[in-house]
Order: structure tokens, then C-alpha cells, then sequence
């Protein structure tokens, strides 16, 4: 983590959430307690299981206090999910407290406090030798007990208890109706609070999560999408890094000499954008995957997204342009990701790509065509390109993205307005009937590098993508 | 609620206190359940109080969650009742010696 010049951070402690803990310049606020609040199925307990469970593999010990499911549902339900708690849990890295409140079960008759509980916690701390701690969620409590003043006052003892502990503590709480909470927990916890949500709009669901407090420490008020599918939670950084990427001077072929000749003989900046747009047939593809080959040659990991064709489809039709790209992907240099473009959300999309480069960390990622994401407005599309492309950077990855012209469309009537985020923009065209070569290729611009102004026609053969 | 057709040996009744050291709230809740025990179940009763200061694993085996906690472990269906059970009526109905309604009639 780099270190910021704001007075006295206060010290914090790792999630584990890819992409959380970058927005959070760290984690949650070590030894105190969090909130996290949202409506059913907006994944606070799972946001809080992955929390607890970083924390065990890294000699930070945990306690789950189930107030809604026993220790053997929870364990059963994030099975699924690709969590293995059962196993953290016969190595007493975790200990899961089963607190069952079931308000026909209970009389009550005069004064009482929660005294047991934290007798039971104290237990389970002691156990496990926990620094983190659970609680999920602390309002059935008051579906189960019926003296709400009691609780209150004992919840604000159970946080003061928590922080002279030095345990560092997620509190969950259902979204209310006018407030972030039903029981107005976000009074007790002062530190941070953090709010999930789950939307369903045409069919398609995104995720998104919004820090709404987090006491001495800078952080965006911007809704940041998150994933949640078998690897667990990613949370999609929105253009945190600023431009602060190193530019580098090193050059990576196109894969293609003619191409490179175009670009000063070099070929593109390494961590810099490339877009080509050209309408169908062009050899956008085709041209990408000229770059993704170089880059396997190279030794060089390449990160595909498809968005039209099938990994095997598109092999078959890369061979026939003389490319043959199986033994890259044999050799695990060259990765496909397929998937249909409608099927989920832009977020869901870029979320996954996200998590995707964190697995592989390839040099060269192409996407293809990025112009598949209609699912959004023109701003959606826009700043969710513009995170990729900003993740990509600080990565020091290069990208290209292809983008489809529909019809007869000119480029620079680019309905997404993408093309001032990219660092060189080609453009592609059929030749009109009588012209030399079957397409020709141009460089619209090329920052901070000469380039060829020229109309470059060129064929693809069954041998190759050649310049005529 | 009254006994079975084969009306033998009177029911036994056990109950379980909960309480943290020795505190006035769990003191007092010891004398009221001893108090309505002695009028009630004379000699069929026994009372266990348990200190979870002494003894904290066992309160999650009756999932004790607020103190003091009273549990009748028999005769079953178990039963919680939670408080200093300065309420006698409550205490009553809570442990099925009373009816929910006002009409006065102890156990048989």
C-alpha cells in the first residue's frame, strides 16, 4: 500500500476482497468494529466470511456468530460458493457460534441482560484465539427479544466490549425502510459502515457496494460493482488509480512486421490501449490475434475475451488464417474466456475480467468486441471501459479492444465515446471493388509515437495476414 | 397442565437457573423461583443454578443467550424463561403452571 499523506491513518486490516481493500487503502479499521448493511441476498454474510476467512489463513483467527443459520447451514450454503469454512473450522481456525433467538421459545419476566452472550464470545475468543469477529446478524435479537431497550443498551456495550478487545468486528444489518438499517445500527458503530445492494434491472443483476463512513480515512462516496460466483467476491475499482500510471518506453510488437513498420518500426507501447474499430469483416479478429501469437512468442502470458465465437470456433477460424494458436493455449500462455455479452451485467462483465487478469496476470489482454456491452447507457459503458482501461494500465498490461462499426458507419462516429481513453486508435476498412488489397488499414492516432499516416492495404491469406 | 390417565408418582420437576457470579438480579430470581417452587411444586422439585462464570461452554448447549435464564428441563416440553422473574404471573405461565388467561388454577 502506498503510503498517503493524510494525518494519522488509522491502521487496518486486509479483507482478502480482491479490489476492496485497494478502494479502502487497506482493509476495514483494525480492532474495531464495521457495518455492513443491505437488503436480503445483497452477500453481507458472505462479504463477512471472506473477511474472517483471510483472516484465518493469515494467523488472524475468527468467530461466527450465526444469529439466522446453525454452523452446519452456513457451512453447507457458501459450499457452493467455493468456500471451504468446514475446514477452518475442524482446525479451529474459525469458531462458528450458533445463537438461536426464537421468540416463541421465550418468556420473559423482568430485568435481564445479554451477559451470556458476551460470557459465549468470550468463549469462542478464547478458543480460537480470534482477532476477527462476526456477527450476523445482531437484529434478530429484536425479532427475539422483546425488551428493545435492553438491547440497545447492550449492543453498545458489545461494541465498546469488541474495541477494548482490539477485535477487529463486522456487524451485519438488514437494510430499513428510510434508514441504512432496521434498527438504526449505523448509530452504534462510528467507524466505518459499509452499504451492499442487489439490483435487478432488465433482467440482469449487478451488484453494488458503497462505503458510506469510514472515520479518518479518505475514500470515495462512488458505488463500486462487485461479483460474487465461485471464487467469492471481487469488488470493481472505479477510477481510483487516477493517471498515475508509469509510462513506459518499451515497445511490444503488433505481431505483424508490416504493422509494426506503421508505428515507427516498434510496434505499441507496452501498458498502453490500442482500439481498432472497423466494421464487419475487417479482420479485427484477426488482427488482434496476430498481437495475442506475439505476445505467446515472446513467452509472454495473453488474456483473450470473446464475446461472438467459442474458444474452439475461434481457433478453427484463426487456423484458417494461417494463425494456429492451439499449442499457446496448451501451453497455458494463452487463455480464452468466452461468454455471451447479454447474459449478465456490465459490471458482472468487467468484474469478471478483472478477476480474471488478477489469476493470470497476463502482459496483453484483448477484448473482443468491446462494442458487445450495450447493456448500460453510453456514461455506464463509457466509465466501466474506463476502469478497465485504468486497471489494465496500473497493471502495466497492454490492451486491445476491437470495437464492431456497425453498417456502413464511419469510425469517428464512435457511438461509445471510448476512443479518448485509447492510446492508439487504428481503424479498418474494405476496399472498395478495383482497389489493391482486400482491406486496408489506417491510424487515426497514436499518442507520443510517430506513426504512418499511410492507407495501408493488406489481405488475409490462408498463410497469413499480409500487406500487399 | 395436568397429568396423564395413569396418574402414579407426581411429575418431577427440574429447572435449571443460569446466572453470571453473583449478581443482584440473579439473586433475586433465585429467591422468586424458589418462592413459586415452594408454593407450587413442593417436593417435586429440584433447582440447579448454574454460574457460567464457572461453567461458560454450557451455555450454548441450552443456547443461554440473556441472564439470567431459567430452562425447566423437565417435565418437557423445555421451556425459557428469561429475567429476574419479579413477575410471578409471568413465571407462572411461562412455566405452564398457569394457563395464559387470568383464571386462577394451579397445577394439578
Amino acid at each position: 500500500m502506498r503510503q498517503t499523506r493524510t494525518h494519522q491513518q488509522l491502521p487496518k486490516v486486509a479483507t482478502g476482497i480482491i479490489g476492496f481493500d485497494e478502494i479502502t487503502g487497506g482493509g476495514l479499521p483494525k480492532g474495531r468494529p464495521t457495518l455492513v448493511c443491505g437488503g436480503p441476498g445483497c452477500g453481507k454474510t458472505l462479504f463477512s466470511l471472506h473477511f474472517l476467512m483471510y483472516g484465518a489463513e493469515h494467523r488472524e483467527p475468527g468467530v461466527f456468530v450465526a444469529f439466522e443459520e446453525t454452523g452446519d447451514d452456513l457451512v453447507k450454503n457458501v459450499r457452493s460458493l467455493g468456500y471451504d469454512l468446514e475446514s477452518f473450522v475442524k482446525r479451529k481456525k474459525i469458531a462458528i457460534e450458533y445463537v438461536r433467538v426464537e421468540r416463541s421459545e421465550i418468556e420473559e419476566t423482568g430485568e435481564y441482560d445479554l451477559e451470556a452472550l458476551f460470557i459465549r464470545l468470550t468463549d469462542a475468543i478464547k478458543r480460537t484465539g480470534a482477532k476477527r469477529l462476526v456477527i450476523d446478524s445482531v437484529e434478530t435479537l429484536f425479532a427475539g427479544l422483546q425488551n428493545a431497550g435492553v438491547l440497545r443498551s447492550e449492543l453498545r456495550r458489545l461494541f465498546v466490549w469488541l474495541k477494548d478487545r482490539g477485535i477487529t468486528a463486522i456487524c451485519t444489518g438488514e437494510k430499513g425502510v428510510e434508514t441504512l438499517t432496521r434498527q438504526g445500527l449505523e448509530e452504534y458503530v462510528s467507524d466505518c459502515v459499509i452499504a451492499l445492494d442487489h439490483r435487478v434491472s432488465d433482467q440482469v443483476s449487478t451488484r453494488r457496494l458503497r462505503i458510506v463512513k469510514y472515520r479518518g480515512s479518505a475514500h470515495g462516496t462512488n458505488e463500486y460493482p462487485f461479483l460474487i460466483d465461485s471464487d467469492g467476491i471481487v469488488v470493481l475499482p472505479i477510477t481510483s488509480l487516477q493517471l498515475v500510471h508509469n509510462a513506459s518506453m518499451q515497445r511490444v510488437s503488433t505481431g505483424l512486421p508490416w504493422l509494426d513498420q506503421m508505428f515507427g518500426g516498434k510496434g505499441w507501447f507496452r501498458g498502453s490501449s490500442i482500439l481498432m474499430s472497423g466494421s464487419a469483416g475487417t479482420a479485427k479478429t484477426t488482427l488482434a490475434s496476430h498481437f495475442l501469437d506475439a505476445s505467446c512468442r515472446r513467452g509472454e502470458r495473453a488474456l483473450l475475451f470473446q464475446f461472438e465465437e467459442s474458444p474452439a470456433q475461434y481457433l478453427r477460424n484463426m487456423r484458417s488464417t494461417g494463425l494456429n494458436l492451439e499449442p499457446w493455449v496448451r501451453k497455458g500462455l494463452l487463455q480464452l474466456h468466452a461468454s455471451r455479452p447479454t447474459l449478465y451485467g456490465l459490471e458482472f462483465h468487467l468484474a469478471t475480467m478483472h478477476r480474471e487478469v488478477v489469476k493470470s496476470n497476463p502482459s496483453v489482454v484483448v477484448v473482443d468486441p468491446v462494442s458487445s456491452f450495450t447493456g448500460g447507457t453510453f456514461d455506464e459503458v463509457n466509465g466501466m471501459l474506463m476502469r478497465l482501461i485504468d486497471f489494465l494500465k496500473g497493471r502495466n498490461i497492454t490492451s486491445l479492444f476491437t470495437h464492431l462499426i456497425p453498417g456502413a458507419g464511419r469510425a469517428d462516429e464512435l457511438q461509445i465515446g471510448v476512443s479518448s481513453l485509447m492510446d492508439t486508435w487504428i481503424i479498418l476498412r474494405n476496399t472498395p471493388p478495383g482497389h489493391n488489397g482486400g482491406r486496408h488499414l489506417s491510424i487515426l492516432k497514436s499518442r507520443g509515437m510517430p506513426h504512418s499516416s499511410d492507407q495501408r492495404p493488406f489481405e488475409l491469406t490462408n498463410r497469413g495476414t499480409v500487406a500487399v | 397442565m395436568s397429568p396423564r390417565t395413569r396418574k402414579r408418582r407426581p411429575e418431577r420437576w427440574i429447572l435449571r437457573l443460569y446466572v453470571a457470579g453473583n449478581t443482584a438480579r440473579g439473586s433475586a430470581a433465585l429467591r422468586n423461583l424458589e418462592e413459586v417452587c415452594e408454593e407450587h411444586l413442593a417436593g417435586r422439585y429440584k433447582i440447579e443454578v448454574v454460574d457460567l462464570l464457572k461453567q461458560p461452554q454450557l451455555a450454548r448447549g441450552d443456547q443461554i443467550l440473556a441472564l439470567p435464564t431459567l430452562v425447566r428441563r423437565l417435565p418437557p416440553p423445555m421451556k425459557k424463561i428469561i429475567g429476574d422473574l419479579s413477575n410471578q404471573e409471568r413465571l407462572l405461565v411461562g412455566l405452564n403452571l398457569r394457563r395464559g388467561s387470568p383464571r386462577r388454577q394451579g397445577a394439578a
